[in-house]
């Protein structure tokens, strides 16, 4: 994990995520990973993740990307 | 109150349906077929004289006490070792019987001490019971001639004598004083199964040995008390009661330890403990102990214990010691403050898997409904967190399947990522004596375990995995079950979605799964994997039991869901002796999960978007409760270290020792501007508190504990708490510091409350407790006597689910830097990071931390037995002294965590399951070098640990 990064560890965390979807059915995988981060993520780790997202989303799985609509966004803090 | 006498049967329990009628002194009575004349004779209420006999172990036929006459047969037989017959009719007192057994006692008593007033056992001695039994009033042999009770005979030293064996911190063995009835033998091997007592010799030289007649400490004795327990004179006594005295009353309550969860009953003199004595009626260890329970509760009267509220300003400070009234306001008003400067989510809570469930749930209560979020966590998050994603995923609810019981119906078990003799040491004598009675054992595990080989317990299958491919292991397993047509396809058409199974099925089906194409990272002989899995598809009833081998990894979740597939494919689900069986850590581990303690779901795991059970709590709280699931405990910290949480109250977890990274754990904890630790004992996670407030133990609250088993115990307050307030009561006027209406007066109120908000937990309240001895939840309307099993009809979800396992190797890889790969476990005489079992006489056998490394690689570096040793990894390093052996295989190594000073913690890296971020402390890849002494970080630690732990007007305390 690079330190570097300040958003390395979340990164890490939602590409896990979706590394296990990615190898259930694909009609399911991208709302799992939704499904998941929805039900375990305080809303400050999913506003940094949309943060990242909205600045390209660099390092995330695509799946994650895919995902993404479907993850429910917090309000800015 | 006064001391509870449990009846002894003097032989087990038959387990025969067919009922025979006899006839014992002219009463009738109807008892199973193969009962025991011994024991039919107690249940009609006549209790014959015996000494070799007792209802922990089958009869044995030497003490010749027990004799009766059968009208119609000759002789005199003993009672204990024949069998009911029907019709027929008994007698246990005649003029010969009198006679006889006067005869055998007074040969017993020649032999024996009469010290009686000045014995440890007077009041509790069963030869001193049989001597007036029988009628003993006279011996006639002196003992001039040969004895085991004189040093000297006429002056000459007399062979037959031994001195008293104290190596035992807790019990001593006075051979002088035995009469040989082998009860302390057949506990070893029937009860314990460790086989470690014997006699030596035969006929008058008969005489108890421990192993090859070593002293008790060096033998191959664990020290589980139940010899001491059968012993029916002085010979085995605990040293508590040669100290005190007899008991004068008890109370049954349940062991603060691990997640076997044993009754006790803890026999006291007013409020000194005598000792614990493992309580037969107790459902998960049916009178059994081991040596932690039995005997490790020193702790709860060490001097360490601090006893007094202590408040801070800077960690650098010493401790300043408060009142109570002074600390609960300190601490109001620095949350409420944190929370005005930071905002209402800068702050938060964590339970404990070592309280009660009315503790746990007052304290995410107080989270919830006082801190207005959902940032609590448990310790649970860095164990079994992943049981409870996975199972909940598969069959709909996160607890284990079965009672301790469905051992002994069991055919094949599978250990998987457990080591129960040193983990679960009483439930591994219950696994034990099945494997006797002819079940199978299948073992996956890196290192090997006892259960592998050792007395009359042999594995058929040791499948020894490179840490970290047991989604593959178990993957291959269920690849050949399918490709073999062994799956159980009626079963799951019943019970699982089909369509479900069908693409799994494919899934694993696939050639890359198959035992040949993962031996090459399994590092398992596929022909080992291939016998394996017929076994458990074939061999009859198949359970599954694991441990923290399974989930601390990064695919934890996804190889606990693996399990459940292997259990639903087999067929091995909703009857005794089967299922999947999750063996916890800590005593209130399944507890504190069914209380809420996760962010993201309250009591009795509902999620907290859900607003009908949100609106069920706010409206009995009087509150509204935030729909969003709050920080886990790792969360919690890169938020610490993010600036933006600031304040933890932690109620009994120590998770500077216990989470892994201690660096970043420390880091997260120094960020922080509030950090109350409430704990027994200044903790590791204390040198980085503001607030310390003291705890109370297991002994001075009421309250209830949940085992591994889903079973409710009472644990039952003993003496007043030390400190001057419960845990419960702590976290209380805590609340009502902070301005929460709080007013229960016992913490039978506070299951009302629990029973009355969780659907699976209805009916459970301290009456009912009471009147059943335990429940195991669910415990409803649906269940009214609890759930030993679960799964019965159906699954909690309604269709089994099956789910692809698809193996994803960690991050964490060995290379040129770091070529071994380091995984952690328990040892018997410890429990978790050792805070209580250090500060007991179990370090006899512990001292220290060992690094278990293989032969070939201590060679290749230059390192023998017992030398100190620098451990790295990419996070940290630390010291150890070697271990070599062949338990692990090259390129393995392994420890324990149970002592501070190795930081084993520094090693772990911040990896985690990808589901429930729980760590992988089970693979860590690391070098091993020589080392002369403590690595810098040791030294820093601790000094800093020294540094911390000042109290203002006392003298440093040692650790």
């Amino acid at each position: 994990m690079s330190p570097e990064n300040p958003n390395a560890k979340l990164i890490y965390m939602a590409n896990q995520i979706a590394t296990f979807f990615q190898s259930q059915p694909a009609e399911v995988a991208a709302q799992g990973v939704a499904t998941h981060i929805n039900k375990y993520w305080e809303p400050r780790m999913r506003r940094k993740l949309f943060e990242h997202i909205d600045h390209g989303g660099e390092g995330l799985n695509p799946l994650v990307l895919e995902a993404a609509p479907k993850i429910r966004r917090p309000e800015a803090a | 109150m006064s001391l509870i006498h449990e009846i002894d049967y003097g032989t087990p329990a038959s387990k025969s349906e067919k009922l025979v009628t006899l006839t014992i002194d002219g009463r009738e009575i109807t008892v199973p077929e193969g009962t025991s004349i011994m024991r039919a004779a107690m249940e009609a209420g006549v209790e014959v004289p015996k000494l070799c006999a007792s209802d922990m172990m089958e009869a044995f036929g030497s003490c010749r006490l027990c004799l009766v006459e059968i009208e119609g047969r000759a002789g005199m037989p003993a009672s204990c070792t024949t069998p009911v017959a029907a019709g027929i009719s008994v007698s246990t007192q005649t003029q010969r019987l009198k006679d006889v057994r006067r005869g055998v006692m007074e040969l017993y008593i020649s032999d024996h001490p009469l010290d009686c007033l000045t014995c440890a056992a007077n009041g509790d001695c069963e030869l001193q019971d049989m001597a007036g039994a029988v009628g003993l009033r006279d011996v006639r042999y002196g003992y001039d001639g040969a004895n085991h009770v004189k040093a000297r005979n006429n002056g000459e030293i007399n062979r037959q004598w031994a001195p008293k064996d104290e190596s035992n911190p807790y019990f001593t063995f006075d051979p002088a004083k035995c009469i040989v009835c082998s009860r302390c033998v057949r506990a070893c091997e029937e009860v314990q199964g460790t086989f470690a007592l014997t006699i030596s010799g035969r006929g008058f030289d008969s005489k108890v040995s421990a192993g090859m007649n070593e002293d008790f400490v060096s033998s191959e004795c664990v020290s589980c008390g139940a010899c001491v327990q059968a012993c029916p004179t002085a010979t085995l006594t605990e040293k508590s009661v040669i100290e005190i005295g007899q008991p004068e009353h008890s109370v049954v309550t349940t062991c603060a330890y691990c997640g076997v969860g044993c009754s006790f009953k803890a026999e006291m003199r007013g409020e000194e403990l005598v000792r614990m004595v493992p309580w037969k009626d107790g459902q998960a260890n049916r009178g059994h102990s081991c040596v932690k329970g039995r005997f490790a509760y020193g702790y709860s009267s060490h001097k360490d214990r601090i006893l007094n509220p202590m408040v801070r300003e800077k960690i650098t400070d010493p401790w300043r010691e408060v009142t109570w009234e002074e600390a609960f306001a300190h601490v109001a008003s620095e949350f409420r403050r944190i929370q005005y400067q930071y905002g209402r989510d800068s702050v938060g809570g964590i339970t404990s898997s070592r309280c009660t469930n009315e503790e746990t749930y007052l304290v995410q209560k107080l989270v919830r409904a006082g801190f207005g979020n959902n940032n609590v966590d448990t310790c649970a998050r860095v164990c079994h967190s992943p049981t409870g994603y996975g199972l909940n995923q598969t069959f709909g609810t996160s607890a284990g399947t079965q009672n301790f019981d469905s051992v002994e119906h069991t055919d094949v078990a599978i250990i998987i990522g457990a080591n129960p003799t040193d983990g679960h040491p009483v439930f591994a004598s219950r696994l034990k004596k099945r494997l006797r009675e002819g079940a199978k054992l299948i073992v996956i595990d890196p290192r090997r375990i006892d259960l592998v080989r050792s007395a009359h317990v042999e594995a058929s299958y040791h499948l020894p995995i490179k840490p970290g491919t047991n989604v593959a292991i178990l993957t291959s397993l269920a690849h050949v079950i399918v490709t073999e047509g062994l799956a159980n396809e009626a079963f799951i058409r019943e019970r699982c979605d089909w369509s479900e199974y069908e693409d799994w099925a494919a899934f694993v089906a696939e050639p890359y799964h198959s035992p040949e194409a993962t031996e090459a990272y399994t590092g398992v002989p596929a022909e080992l994997v291939r016998g394996a899995a017929r076994l458990y598809a074939t061999g009859g009833n198949g359970a599954i039991y694991y441990g923290l081998g399974v989930t601390e990894h990064s695919q934890g979740s996804t190889t606990v869901m693996a399990i459940a597939n292997l259990a639903m494919v087999t067929g091995n689900i909703g009857r005794p002796g089967v299922g999947v069986n999750p063996l916890r850590g800590q005593n209130n581990v399944q507890g504190s999960c069914d209380m809420g303690s996760f962010p993201h779901e309250l009591p009795g795991y509902r999620h907290i978007s859900d607003d009908a059970t949100r609106e069920i709590f706010e409206k009995l709280w009087g509150v509204t409760l935030s729909n969003e699931p709050g920080l886990r405990i790792p969360n919690m910290l890169d938020a610490a270290v993010d600036g933006t949480f600031k304040a933890l109250y932690i109620q009994g977890e120590d998770i500077l020792q216990s989470d892994p990274d201690t660096k970043h754990v420390a880091a997260g904890l120094a960020a922080m501007e509030c950090v109350v630790v409430q704990d027994l004992f200044l903790n590791e996670t204390a040198n980085y508190a503001h607030v310390f407030l003291p705890g109370s133990t297991f002994l001075e609250k009421d309250g209830t504990f949940t085992n591994a088993e889903r079973r409710i115990n009472r644990v039952r307050r003993v003496m007043r708490p030390k400190n001057g307030y419960a845990d419960w009561e702590v976290t209380q006027t805590l609340a009502q510091a902070m301005g929460l209406d709080w007013n229960y007066g016992h913490p039978s109120e506070i299951m009302d409350e629990i029973a009355a908000t969780t659907p699976s937990f209805a009916m459970v309240s301290y009456d009912y407790l009471d009147k059943m001895g335990s429940v195991q939840w669910p415990c409803n309307e649906k269940a009214p006597l609890g759930s030993p099993i679960m799964h019965v009809d159906g699954f909690v979800r309604g269709k089994g689910k099956f789910i692809r396992t698809e193996y994803v190797a960690t991050d964490e890889k060995t290379g040129p830097r770091f070529p071994l790969l380091l995984t952690t476990g328990r040892i018997l005489s410890h429990y978790n990071v050792g805070a209580q079992t250090r500060r007991t006489d179990n370090v006899v056998w512990h001292p220290e931390d060992r690094l278990e490394i293989h032969p070939h690689d201590a060679e290749q570096r230059g390192i023998r037995d017992g030398d100190w040793i620098r451990l790295a990894s990419r996070s940290g390093e630390t010291t150890l002294r070697s271990l070599i052996t062949d338990r692990v295989a090259p390129g393995v190594v392994y420890t324990t965590f149970h002592h501070p000073t190795t930081q084993a913690n520094v090693i772990t890296t911040d990896f985690s399951d990808w589901a429930t971020n729980c760590p992988e402390y089970k693979v860590t890849a690391v070098q091993v070098s020589p080392s002369n002494g403590p690595s810098d970080w040791q030294v820093d630690y601790d000094e800093q640990a020294r540094q911390s732990r000042r109290i203002a007007g006392k003298l440093e305390a040692a650790e």
